[in-house]
């Protein structure tokens, strides 16, 4: 098996991969990252949205060989030095979440939003942006509040 | 999935050599129809060949007659490009309704070419528009490379590195997604050219995409909404399921087709 | 108020986790030597098994085992059971058909559990999975409920003609008398569409089995795990109670589909001995969840509602055929009865009911309890009837629904249910004007210029939650009682953990328990745990669904309470030398009446460890159980406005209001919350989601989310116009006050939607989901009419 060397959150890492390891399996399983879920297999629910070089992408549909060199960030990684980042910190005090199971996706997902968009990004186009991400729980309301008011402290 | 050997290939050339050299091979660029497919059994190629470090077969280069994307630059970049935005509004606009976010931050114009999935969006964009697609053997006019559901004039082993577009006069792109997969149930791209001849593409509503000849005739003597609006489709031999019965879809390209004229910049 | 007491908008306690990725689902866990089943499932509908060729699968590189339903039987280990005993008008008993958990002799439906393959890795099970060879020879099959009963296709030989009960409630002979008697009869064909669960964590297990100890241990998705546990030792037979330890540890959504118990988890636990003590796990993916979680609603009903000369209703009258699917799953059966027809009256003085089921099996998934459960189904019939009346009647649908309005209380309805308390003009006052009806019209002249047409509807629901009093739902043919258990543990520092046998999988009892905690004791929701969802630590408990962990759960936790005060005060007299009747308990201290003694809650807790004060049994550990004596009954008025695109039928939902009685809040924010995503769920049955059978091959074509539609960001109204209010009458019959809030939303939006784009378009009937497709349908059909 090929050995993989890339960043995750910033620390060097590396494993042995299979052609057909997918980046999120070689998080949860070999990286014992499990915050990045995996909800369905046709690249839709946005439970296991990362960042690959600061891009957010579907981690269930990346090839984990073909992000060799390259930086991944988790949502174990978006916290620096012990304090949440903005954005985690809107979801606890908008309620953004209530199950939990998409809410690392959707949290960086929105961060990704807010970086191409930024701060004032209207509430049209996160709705509109937050089309790759599903939720059962929340109905949106309070995600599409969370991501406005951790757009501003961003 | 099954497991296959990966290879990331520098060059265009490298690629095609692997791809010659194995049994069962299969190009990878954003991977977001490929994989899928994969994961359901529905593929099990022995080698992958990933497209994406090809450094040479993305970016995007504008001149005054035409835009030319290079066949791994992701939908992202097409959407947020401001040298398409500035010479072909609408293709960035295009862009930018494919997918969600994280697929347009993997998924490449010439990977969704080269599929030819009857409900993606280019290849309505690259008719109206009269594009070409550059492969590394030849290059192949828009109207003659998409010739069925998910078949394309690409020979084996080929690869599409670019592809060409002209700059029309103005033009515009109306997109009804299916309200569950977001892929087009119907799309429409209307341009006129700066020859004053307009065509209309139409993807998703049937087995591939297609263009409308009375409304291009119609539109190409008078570019307004008034000239088509009596001109409808014959639902005949239009996609049926059961997200949109044919007519339904045929309803669609009249309406999607009037409001692209009135929205065309 | 105290500040993290009840009815504070605390933050909830349990998001640190799950905003920081350290949330921990079945899937994230793995135990040491853990293997890995794949199950094999029926490709048919319907189908004969000739034969089960394993052998090429078991040879295969890490298989250790590959089991099918004659190695299940050899260990006579049971099939699933459903646990709710209804009898049909003739007093004949269900038929219930056998529920193997791995197919004996035939397979129902596409998706049923075949045969399972554990290996050592995922990757080797699925590929063994693939090579196990199974011989069919199809047979006729159904999938819809409407023709069950005249179908060549006979599901289970147990049931003639698929019938598994025809059931009735209600005065049938009076109820036809108030129809003849009718100044006018409203009759509508009513399709309740099935939909799939899809929690967006699929459903997942790992079964250990530890050969030393000879004992079990399960994790999995469960919204109940004592139940799962009582059910897989009493009717599967796997083991004794004591020798099965069920862990529900975070559970990514439930909506009723991991309340019941599955096959997977039963055959995991069992192969783990199988395989001689290796755990097994098995995660389902996205189209297997599709496949196999038990879908909800499907029903297929005639309706019919009779008024007076004066706008009043005489009688209600229903048929509903009921899908069960191809099993009865572990609640399915009480679905369309109990929690259906009970609430059929609505909020409604109606004085004639009757409602007849006929629950019938088709070769699809199994259906049970999806969010609200029988009562969006009840709903639904009973807002659209209300809806469609008052039009016809050329009444103001507001109006026409005050006028029937029950308005005293409590009110004994002729289907069962004895309402207890409500304020139904007050919330439609208060939804009304929240959702500024009066001035539709103009906004209707607006849309309209912009080539919309705008509709509003309207519906007020009622619900019966807080499920349920133990003797009430037995004597209907529950096979259990749904009291709830709670214990309080106070450590010496003052800190209190409270055990429960709720089980929250996104409800926030971490929060919301612990501020009953917080207002009783005066003591900071930081020094409050919740410990949930495991039946070594918690003794036992009944699980969290029907809106029950409130009314339910917090009252046994209240219970308990009390009981710990009681002892608490106890230790406080020893103390401070004083009767404990003259202790009082008030903010956090303990005094002593008519002197200035006074001591802390904590240092009390300290005083009964240290027990150096000699006279009272050590510590402060007090449990309570508690049986409901009631339903509580919240109730409401969503109002829906929608535009419609002219030209493709396109409708999307611009202003939404509701206006909820749910008694006293304990936590407004999560309150909201529940409402919101309940009313995202009923936006998406009344316009997205479509579960689509195919006829012919009986394949469900909606298995993915390339065809399931989903409800996604932009199919809610923006948050300018989705708005909330609330009145509050207290419920009678718990201390806080309270109803539940958790279905509510799922319960009064479909008929509002449905009734908003009726309105917009002019049409009378309309199927759920309005897709664009069936919307432009209904108004070429509008528009050929017309010609």
């Amino acid at each position: 098996m090929p050995t993989l060397s890339l960043k995750v959150n910033g620390k060097a890492v590396s494993g042995e991969v299979e052609g057909r390891t997918l980046l999120v399996e070689f998080l949860r399983d070999q990286l014992g990252l499990t915050g990045t879920h995996v909800g369905c297999d046709t690249s839709q629910c946005g439970t296991c949205v990362v960042h690959v070089d600061g891009k957010a992408v579907k981690s269930c549909t990346v090839l984990a060989a073909s992000c060799a060199g390259a930086s991944v960030t988790t949502i174990e990684g978006l916290a620096a030095n012990g304090k949440l980042h903005p954005m985690q910190q809107a979801f606890h005090e908008e309620h953004g979440l209530q199950c939990g199971f998409c809410t690392p996706g959707m949290i960086m997902a929105a961060v990704d939003i807010v970086k191409r968009n930024g701060k004032k990004v209207d509430e049209e186009t996160i709705r509109r942006e937050l089309s790759g991400n599903l939720c059962r729980c929340t109905g949106y309301h309070n995600i599409v509040k969370a991501v406005q008011s951790g757009a501003a402290n961003m | 999935m099954e497991n296959f050997n990966y290879h990331r290939p520098a060059t265009v050339a490298a690629a095609a050599a692997l791809l010659k050299k194995s049994k069962d091979g299969v190009y990878l660029a954003g991977g977001h129809t490929i994989l899928p497919t994969m994961k359901q059994g529905l593929r099990a190629p022995k080698d992958v060949v990933d497209l994406s470090g090809i450094k040479a077969m993305s970016g995007i280069k504008a001149s005054a007659g035409a835009v030319v994307i290079g066949a791994g630059t992701t939908h992202m970049e097409v959407a947020s490009s401001s040298a398409v935005k500035k010479a072909i509004p609408a293709l960035a606009e295009m862009a930018g309704k494919i997918g969600g976010v994280h697929v347009r931050h993997k998924g490449t114009i010439g990977g969704s070419i080269a599929n030819a999935d009857p409900a993606s969006d280019y290849p309505s964009a690259c008719l109206a528009l009269g594009a070409t697609i550059v492969t590394n053997q030849r290059k192949i006019p828009a109207d003659k490379f998409f010739t069925g559901l998910f078949q394309t004039a690409l020979k084996k082993g080929e690869i599409i590195t670019a592809v060409s577009f002209p700059i029309p006069k103005r033009a515009a792109h109306q997109k009804f997604p299916n309200p569950a997969s977001r892929y087009a149930l119907t799309g429409v791209f209307v341009a006129q050219g700066k020859d004053g001849k307009a065509r209309v593409g139409v993807t998703g509503a049937g087995p591939a995409a297609f263009r409308v000849a009375d409304m291009e005739a119609a539109l190409s003597k008078e570019f307004s909404e008034k000239s088509i609006a009596a001109i409808k489709v014959p639902p005949r031999g239009l996609l049926n399921d059961m997200h949109a019965t044919a007519a339904y879809r045929a309803h669609l390209v009249s309406v999607l087709a009037r409001r692209a004229v009135a929205a065309a910049k | 108020m105290n500040a993290t007491g009840v009815g504070a908008s605390v933050k909830r306690k349990e998001d640190n986790r799950f905003i920081t990725g350290k949330g921990r689902y079945t899937d994230d866990i793995n135990l040491k030597g853990q293997a890995y089943a794949v199950f094999v499932r029926s490709p048919h509908a319907h189908a004969e098994i000739k034969s089960i060729n394993t052998k090429k699968a078991a040879g295969m590189p890490g298989v250790l085992g590959v089991f099918t339903g004659s190695d299940v039987a050899e260990d006579k280990i049971g099939g699933l059971i459903c646990g709710w005993m209804i009898h049909s008008k003739d007093g004949s008993a269900m038929k219930a058909g056998p529920h193997p958990i791995l197919a004996v002799g035939k397979v129902r439906y596409v998706g049923d559990h075949v045969a399972v393959v554990v290996a050592d890795s995922k990757a080797q099970a699925a590929a063994a999975a693939a090579a196990v060879n199974v011989s069919y020879n199809a047979l006729p099959h159904n999938v819809d409920a409407a023709k069950a009963m005249s179908t060549k296709a006979q599901v289970h030989k147990e049931a003639a003609n698929n019938n598994v009960y025809n059931w009735g409630l209600g005065d049938e002979a009076a109820t036809a008398a108030a129809f003849k008697s009718a100044a006018h009869v409203t009759k509508l064909d009513i399709v309740n569409n099935r939909l799939i669960p899809n929690a967006m964590e699929p459903r997942a297990a790992i079964g250990s089995y530890d050969t030393g100890d000879d004992h079990y241990t399960l994790y999995t998705t469960s919204q109940n795990p004592h139940v799962a546990r009582l059910v897989i030792s009493a009717f599967h037979g796997l083991c004794p109670e004591h020798k099965l330890r069920v862990i529900a540890p975070d559970v990514g959504g439930g909506f009723g589909s991991k309340i019941f118990i599955y096959a997977e988890e039963v055959v995991c636990l069992w192969a783990s001995k199988r395989v001689g003590g290796r755990p097994v796990k098995w995660t389902a993916d996205r189209t297997e969840s599709f496949l196999s979680d038990a879908h909800g609603r499907d029903h297929v009903t005639k309706a019919e509602l009779a008024t007076d000369s004066s706008g009043k209703i005489t009688g209600l009258r229903v048929h509903t055929i009921a899908s069960m699917g191809a099993y009865l799953s572990t609640f399915a059966s009480c679905v369309p009865t109990y929690l259906y027809a009970t609430l059929l009256s609505g909020q409604y003085n109606i004085p004639n009911i009757y409602a007849e089921v006929d629950a019938v099996y088709t070769n699809t998934s199994p259906v049970d309890a999806y969010r609200g459960a029988g009562r969006p189904e009840a709903t639904y019939v009973v807002e659209r009837l209300m809806e469609t009346a008052a039009r016809e009647l050329k009444m103001d649908p507001a109006e026409f629904r005050r006028r029937n309005f029950i308005t005293s209380f409590p009110h004994q309805t002729p289907v069962i249910m004895m309402y207890d308390a409500g304020d139904y003009g007050a919330a439609l006052d208060k939804a009304l004007e929240l959702s500024d009806y009066r001035n539709v019209k103009a906004r209707k002249a607006e849309a309209a210029k912009r080539g919309k047409l705008r509709g509003v509807g309207l519906s007020a629901y009622i619900e019966a939650c807080g499920i349920a009093p133990s003797a009430a739902v037995g004597s209907l043919g529950a096979g259990v009682g749904l009291w709830e258990s709670a214990e309080v543990r106070v450590n010496p520092v003052g800190t209190v953990e409270i055990l429960t046998g709720s089980h929250s999988h996104g409800q926030g009892h971490e929060t919301t328990f612990a501020q009953l905690v917080s207002d009783r004791l005066g003591i900071d929701i930081n020094n409050v745990s919740v410990v949930h969802g495991d039946t070594d630590k918690v003794q036992f408990g009944m699980g969290t669904y029907g809106s029950r962990s409130g009314a339910v759960g917090m009252h046994a936790i209240s219970k308990a309470l009390d009981k710990a005060i009681t002892k608490a005060k106890t230790v406080a007299a020893h103390c401070m030398e004083a009767s404990a009747d003259d202790i009082e308990f008030k903010d956090g201290a303990f005094t002593v009446t008519g002197t200035d003694k006074k001591m802390d809650w904590s240092a009390v807790a300290l005083q009964a460890y240290v027990a150096h004060k000699p006279g009272f049994e050590p510590g402060i550990k007090e449990s309570a159980f508690h049986d409901p004596a009631n339903f509580v009954f919240p109730a409401g008025v969503h109002v829906c406005e929608v535009d419609v695109d002219m030209d493709t039928g396109f409708t999307e939902v611009v202003r939404y209001t509701c206006v909820d009685d749910f008694g006293n809040l304990i936590n407004p924010m999560i309150v909201e919350g529940q409402v919101q995503g309940g009313v995202a769920q009923g936006i998406g049955q009344a316009l997205l989601e479509a579960c689509v059978y195919d006829e012919d091959s009986g394949q469900l074509l909606t298995a993915s989310y390339m065809d399931y539609n989903m409800p996604r960001a932009r199919n809610m109204p923006s948050i300018g116009e989705f708005k909330l209010g609330f009145t509050c009458t207290p419920c009678p019959t718990n201390p806080m006050g309270m109803k539940g809030c958790g279905e509510a939303g799922a319960i009064g939006s479909p008929p509002a939607v449905i009734n908003a784009i009726t309105d917009a378009i002019g049409v009378r009937e309309l199927p759920m989901p309005a897709t664009p497709l069936t919307v432009w349908q209904a108004m070429q059909g509008m528009r050929k009419a017309a010609e």
